[in-house]
């Protein structure tokens, strides 16, 4: 196996109550590339994302980011090494302003997981406030930034989602299904984004049901069934694969 | 702007806050409430509020455990009095800081729950507190009698500068008795201070993350940050406040019971917060006045002096008149009060903040027409 691999999955099972959700799991994600993983409804793709950043703890197994185990870490220990989730259902400061949301991550990526700083003034944080509208305005967002984040559209809110994932410039982005619930012309804005950042060398990982999506972005593509990779390679193989048309592909669409 | 680093906005209030409470004594009077017991309650429970609002408003967690933190900071301040010196100094910093580490105690384990099981651990803690005075602690606290300074106190720092207390004893600034005018002044100072290291924190970075977490702690968990020590902060800052809030009792009146450690005394610290305004700058202190001010003026009101209100209608309106009104006031101010909580919560859930923003936007709409 390649030694730049930086996400690995060794053996992870997940049980719940009875039900293997995930068995056998062994995945390595290589530094720099897109990995799509991809599967029919109940496959255990989220599962498998939540192990990665510690919402989850396998039944056994483990999960080793740049050659430290992580399973069993804290939240924002494994977000603090540089393994960052963007949510599928939006999981934003409702209450806060939209360059809030963003300047938030930002505030994370520099202080660290504690800093008590109640006498510094958030009007000198023009470095941080810059951070976030950069990023604010690679995704469309920055005429809207003193906004109310809870007031926004779905998609804007995905997109939103997205910004406050990048703005920390993790070493790994973990993206649950990036492009539901968005228009086409929004779907393909967001293609071209995340390709952007493939350039700049972030590894990701990409659930999607959205087929343009994955093959337009994806190096690698994994395919989960039942809990367990039945399939993995490039785009073109998987395309072509018998046990995937099978499980997949020819049963959903 | 140089103003202690605040925008143009925050520092007009600043200055705006210190102009009130300094000239209370003169813009009170038309509403009776310019006499100093009064208007040192304002700034002591202004005080008590503005601290209760960092942990509430900013992070949400709700504490039904506040007054324990006041009653040990009277307690600390007379003990301060009795073992140190009537200097009014020592009495606040020893009862801020002691409160401090009561919070840090009380805080680290209460924290490891959210929502309804960390106010009812509050709550417990409190009320262990408030027993423990009347029974176990009563060396200390001098049980139902309630803890006071005495002729033959040490005061060994007094008596090292050769002070000498005649008749009883009374909290001092530097020679400067604090009873009547010079106390409230004293409170007022620091409420002033209270309420800008308030304002610095609801604009800081800290403050920022508090309120992220306050939206949403879970996201914060995943966006990197360890959010118990932020709440842990959050949480002894307001009990200092507390704190500082029981030593001025005490600075005010050199003694301390157990009943400024009961529940009731938790939930009216809420009830302020929450009919100002949580998570607004001002609307803790505006609560705390409303509330002390009906207190102190409805319940003097007694049937006599309706009567008198009331004696220029005939006489059977009179009495009718009486009879209805008759119950909210008095000892019935209470009816009063929970009417109109009832009234604020239902239509104005911001508090009064809420009505003041309501009322300037339609004031700023109708030039616009």
């Amino acid at each position: 196996m390649a030694d730049n691999i930086v996400l690995n999955i060794r053996n992870v099972d997940k049980t719940f109550g009875g039900l293997q959700a995930l068995s056998d799991v062994n995945l390595g994600i290589e530094e720099g590339k897109i990995h799509a993983i991809i599967g029919p409804n109940g496959a255990g793709k989220s599962t498998l994302l939540n192990v990665c950043i510690g919402r989850l703890e396998p039944t056994s197994g483990t999960v080793t980011f740049d050659g430290e185990v992580i399973t069993g870490k804290a939240p924002h220990e494994i977000n603090q090494a540089g393994v960052v989730r963007v949510f599928q259902t939006p999981e934003i400061f409702p209450e806060l302003s939209i360059i809030e949301n963003v300047m938030i991550p930002a505030f994370a990526r520099r202080d660290g997981a504690f800093r008590f700083n109640p006498f510094s003034s958030l009007r000198n944080e023009s470095g941080i406030r810059e951070e976030a509208e950069h990023v604010l305005r690679d995704m469309g967002l920055l005429e809207q930034r003193d906004h109310h984040a809870g007031s926004m559209s779905r998609g804007d809110k995905r997109r939103l989602e997205l910004a406050m994932g990048l703005v920390q410039h993790p070493r790994l982005l973990l993206l649950d299904e990036p492009t539901a619930g968005m228009s086409r012309a929004d779907t393909n804005a967001t293609i071209d984004t995340l390709k952007r950042i493939k350039e700049r060398g972030m590894t990701k990982v990409i659930i999607e049901h959205d087929m343009h999506v994955v093959f337009s972005l994806a190096d690698t593509i994994s395919v989960l069934a039942q809990g367990a990779i039945i399939a993995q390679g490039e785009p073109d193989d998987i395309r072509g694969n018998q046990k995937v048309q099978e499980a997949y592909l020819g049963g959903a669409h | 702007m140089g103003f202690f680093k605040l925008s143009r906005r925050d520092a007009m209030t600043m200055l705006i806050f210190i102009a009130l409470v300094l000239l209370a004594p003169i813009w009170l009077r038309p509403f009776g409430a310019a006499y100093p017991d009064l208007l040192q309650k304002f700034a002591i429970f202004g005080l008590f509020a503005i601290g209760f609002n960092i942990l509430f408003g900013l992070t949400g967690y709700l504490s039904f455990g506040h007054a324990a933190f006041l009653g040990i900071g009277s307690y600390t301040a007379v003990w301060s009095f009795k073992l140190m010196s009537m200097n009014v100094i020592p009495a606040v910093f020893f009862g801020t800081l002691v409160a401090g580490l009561f919070a840090v105690l009380i805080g680290y384990v209460s924290l490891r729950r959210t929502g309804i099981y960390f106010s009812i651990l509050t709550l417990a803690f409190a009320q262990m507190c408030y027993n423990l005075a009347y029974s176990v602690l009563t060396p200390i606290t001098n049980g139902e009698t309630g803890l006071r300074v005495l002729q033959d106190d040490p005061m060994v720092i007094d008596g090292l500068f050769g002070v000498v207390q005649e008749g009883s004893p009374i909290g001092n600034f530097f020679g400067i008795n604090m009873q009547g005018y010079p106390a409230f002044y004293f409170c007022a100072v620091m409420l002033i201070i209270g309420f800008f290291i308030s304002l610095r924190i609801f604009r800081s970075p800290y403050g920022l993350k508090l309120a992220a977490i306050k939206s949403n702690q879970n996201r914060m968990k995943y966006t990197g940050f360890n959010t118990r020590p932020y709440l842990l902060w959050a949480f002894v800052i307001s009990g200092m406040y507390a704190g500082m809030a029981g030593s001025l009792m005490a600075v005010t009146d050199p003694l301390a019971g157990a009943e400024r450690m009961q529940w009731t005394a938790s939930g009216e610290v809420v009830l302020m917060t929450i009919l100002g305004g949580v998570g607004t700058l001002i609307g803790p202190m505006l609560g705390s006045v409303l509330i002390k001010y009906f207190e102190n003026i409805f319940s003097a009101f007694n049937k006599g002096a309706l009567h008198d209100v009331f004696a220029f209608m005939p006489d059977w309106l009179e009495n009718l008149v009486v009879a209805v009104v008759h119950p909210f006031v008095g000892e019935g101010w209470h009816l009063t009060l929970g009417a109109l909580f009832m009234v604020i919560v239902i239509f104005l859930p911001g508090g009064l903040m809420e009505g003041f923003r309501r009322l300037s936007r339609l004031r700023g709409r109708k030039p616009a027409k």
